[in-house]
């Protein structure tokens, strides 16, 4: 690798079952209360719901709303947060330019259409023909569009203008933390100057529960910490977003940086072999550590399914650092769950400090030093680990 | 001794080895030969029940011994196949162990029908089926195999273990644009200096009832079911939509240097990507065509050559109204008066719209054109549409020296992706 720039994080959009903005969820972390959650609406499973959102404060036209599912409604928004927080929505000439990785699910049912289809369709004589008839009759035309993954990003362009370039990628959690680690090569390497990175995740959807089911991941009531004991991923809605800039683009139009982004790695155990997360895990932190400590914390995108988690805790508990839980407070958003975790990292650094520890999560130890480090980690319910660095800005 | 830099200093990005699957046939050998005879892979559909349909015709890869399974496992196979034929003209690394990382553009994935009814049936609910039912029956097990299966990540993740490839593989989609965009992520990353080697795949099985019911809902397909290898037909005045199809194409990238340096035969250079984004409409592109100018442009100026360059345009094509008419529109701003003359055809007469793989098929087919001398027809070119004055190679091959290559995607959400390739470095 040759020569490589700093990049910055100069804009942050944040949306969750906390709030929405970076002091809203400052003030909720800091506040150290239970994370909000929803045991009853879609029993036996726990989620994080998103908290109540004005959308058509990001997305002003009600025809652009109609034609997103809830994911990209929050995903939208969540971008729109980040360009104001970066001081440049509506700017037509940086956003011309602008180059945008997101991270994406998609596929989410009509469950109605699916329900009633299912309902009847063993009685008919021909049940390949009846579903054809039925789906054609009943499914909306536009719900394609709001399942496709790329749409997300296509949303934001036609929302908000940004047409630099447009990438969407998936695969669950690794996504998240590819999308970022792009975007950040991109601008290191000097390819790129400004680049909006995230991802989106509505947890409110039964048919995504359905996927997790399948093996038994999902998280049933009671809630409870990931770290200490993980027995299923407790899915929440969120959005992130993060503008990722080179120092002299940002200093050249007068923007602050709220964070370094010093780097993103991604990579993948074979997860047959036995230790292997743990052995990973524990690399990719090494790398991020860099042989310091001072003022360095670790915060933890967990996804909650048991093996993978347990590896990342021991991995964490060996580290000696201070560990905070993101899952804990904002739950696991998939795709999302990186930029989220990102988003709250590079909050505290530039708050210079830490959020109290939860209740319940005796990883999670007091810690009143400064913070200046913030090492995030995540590893996939079913593949891929992800480590990033974000450093407060001298 | 030739420079492994660019004009701009960059390293120079080479294709070593490529690979194919659609309609047609499986294999480059066989895909060539077919479209430089203007044969059509488009067929009537046998998969699912096709009474009550608007469209009735797709190119399906109907050969494969295990052809109409789920569409991630089809699209696996398609990709496996592909890469298979790629990495074994490349003669890159050894077997499992190819020394990059994967790029893999892949279809939207969700759990089918088929499974949706296994899950209704053992709920046994009594009264109206909805989704606590099927979650209640797949807490009881038995089809945890399904969980991976229907994962977005579950393609790559599989294809990175068979082949070895470094690292997390990135799973992408830029809708119809995702084929060029694996390969413009290849093209950075050798750039970059992250790797010497990547291999970018582009796969597409997922020509499920719902998937064709839902572009059919958009009005996206062509309803000339008559004569279905007759129905694509791209830049012709009676052109009435996209045929959904089939397929995968793999490329093995490489920096000119590594290639060298383990003495590959090299096929051809990716010279420039560029890209744009749209943000004038879901479906459908801005009437002006700027970002698909701004994309072929940005093209062009990564490649460091002006238009007169470019000897041949191998078009997006899809034969729908809009499409061919906005691209013939951005193609006349950036190629002036010239553009009646530059020899362009679309593959997706033939092979139809392989959605997610086109750009990879289509990148594949660009070099085979330019290794071969010969280009291919655009068929079913019958009556020519005035607006949009082109000259498409109509119905019959032609042998031509082409030196430098346009292969242009476009996709849903504003995708705009454009290649410039050319034959091996002088």
């Amino acid at each position: 690798m040759s020569e490589r720039r700093d990049v910055w994080i100069t804009g942050i959009g944040l949306v969750s079952s906390l709030g929405e903005g970076l002091e809203a969820h400052w003030d909720a972390l800091k506040a150290g209360t239970r994370p909000v959650v929803d045991e009853t609406g879609f029993a036996p499973y726990v989620v994080h719901p998103l908290a109540k959102v004005e959308f058509d404060k990001q997305i002003p036209k009600r025809g652009d709303q109609r034609q997103m599912e809830p994911w990209q409604r929050i995903g939208t928004y969540a971008a729109g947060l980040a360009l104001d927080s970066a001081g440049i929505k509506g700017d037509k000439e940086i956003l011309g330019r602008t180059d945008m990785v997101v991270a994406a699910g998609g596929g989410e049912r009509d469950q109605s259409v699916d329900g009633a289809i299912l309902t009847d369709i063993e009685k008919q004589a021909k049940p390949d023909v009846f579903l054809n008839e039925q789906l054609q009759s009943n499914l909306r035309p536009t719900l394609f569009l709001a399942q496709l993954s790329n749409l997300l990003a296509g949303n934001i362009s036609i929302v908000h203008g940004v047409t630099g370039s447009s990438r969407t990628f998936m695969g669950e959690e690794s996504s998240g933390t590819d999308a970022v680690r792009i975007g950040w090569s991109r601008i290191a390497a000097g390819t790129s100057e400004i680049a909006l990175v995230g991802g989106a995740y509505n947890a409110e959807r039964r048919d995504m529960l359905l996927l997790f089911a399948l093996k038994r991941l999902a998280m049933m009531a009671p809630w409870s910490p990931v770290l200490a004991a993980a027995k299923g991923i407790p899915t929440g809605s969120a959005g992130a977003f993060l503008v990722l800039e080179s120092p002299e683009h940002a200093m050249a139009r007068g923007a602050t940086p709220i964070a370094k982004l010093s780097g993103v790695w991604s990579e993948r155990a074979r997860r047959t072999e036995a230790g292997a997360v743990e052995a990973m895990i524990e690399e990719l932190v090494t790398v991020a550590r860099g042989g310091s400590d001072e003022a360095t914390a670790v915060l933890s995108a967990a996804c909650g399914a048991p093996e993978p988690t347990a590896a990342e805790a021991a991995v964490l508990a060996r580290s000696g650092l201070p560990v905070r839980s993101v899952t804990d407070r904002v739950g696991h958003g998939l795709e999302a769950q990186m930029p989220v975790a990102l988003a709250i990292a590079a909050l505290a650094v530039s708050k210079g400090g830490l959020f109290p520890p939860l209740e319940g999560e005796p990883l999670e130890k007091p810690f009143d030093g400064t913070l200046k480090r913030a090492i995030v980690t995540g590893v996939g319910h079913w593949r891929g680990e992800g480590v990033a660095l974000v450093e407060s800005v001298d | 001794m030739a420079s492994y830099t660019d004009k701009a200093g960059r390293p120079i990005v080479v294709v070593t080895g490529m690979g194919m699957v659609t309609s047609l046939g499986q294999g480059k050998q066989d895909n060539w030969a077919k479209l430089t005879a203007g044969k059509s892979g488009i067929h009537r559909i046998t998969r699912f029940p096709i009474e009550t349909m608007k469209t009735t015709i797709a190119g399906t890869v109907d050969f494969l011994p295990e052809s109409g399974r789920t569409a991630p496992d089809l699209s696996e196979e398609l990709a496996q196949l592909a890469a298979e034929e790629a990495i074994a003209e490349s003669g890159i690394g050894s077997k499992g162990n190819f020394p990059g990382p994967l790029f893999c553009a892949v279809p939207p994935i969700e759990l089918e029908w088929p499974q949706r009814r296994i899950l209704a049936q053992e709920s046994a609910a009594n009264g109206p089926i909805s989704y606590d039912d099927l979650l209640r029956a797949a807490e009881t097990g038995g089809h945890d195999a399904w969980h991976e299966r229907f994962l977005y990540g579950s393609i790559a993740d599989h294809l990175a273990d068979r082949f070895g490839t470094r690292g997390q593989p990135i799973s992408l989609s830029t809708a119809c644009a995702s084929g060029n965009t694996s390969i413009q992520l290849a093209v950075e990353a050798i750039r970059r200096g992250d790797c010497d080697a990547a291999l970018s795949i582009a796969t597409d099985g997922s020509v499920t009832a719902e998937a064709l019911i839902r572009f059919s809902l958009l009005s996206a397909l062509s309803t000339n079911n008559d004569v279905p290898e007759a129905a694509s037909r791209p830049f012709a005045k009676n052109r009435d939509g996209f045929i959904i199809a089939e397929g995968a194409g793999a490329l093995v990238l490489e920096s000119l240097e590594h290639a060298v340096a383990r003495g590959a035969k090299i096929l051809g250079v990716l010279e420039g990507v560029g890209e744009m984004a749209d943000s004038f409409h879901r479906t459908r592109s801005s009437p002006d065509a700027k970002p698909v100018i701004g994309c072929m442009r940005a093209a062009l100026a990564d490649a460091g050559v002006a238009p007169e360059d470019i000897d041949y345009i191998n078009a997006h094509g899809t034969s729908t109204p809009e499409n061919d008419r906005m691209e013939f529109t951005g193609m006349s701003a950036v190629f002036g008066e010239r553009i009646g003359s530059i020899p362009l055809s679309s593959n997706k007469s033939m092979i139809g719209h392989t959605l997610t793989a086109a750009g990879a098929i289509e990148a594949v087919a660009s070099l085979l054109t330019i290794l071969n001398g010969r280009i291919p027809p655009t068929i079913n070119y019958e009556t020519p549409d005035p607006a949009i004055p082109l000259d498409v190679v109509p119905n019959v091959a032609r042998d031509a020296q082409v030196k430098r290559v346009m292969s242009n995607s476009f996709g849903f959400g504003g995708q705009n992706v454009c290649l410039i390739m050319t034959g091996e470095p002088a």
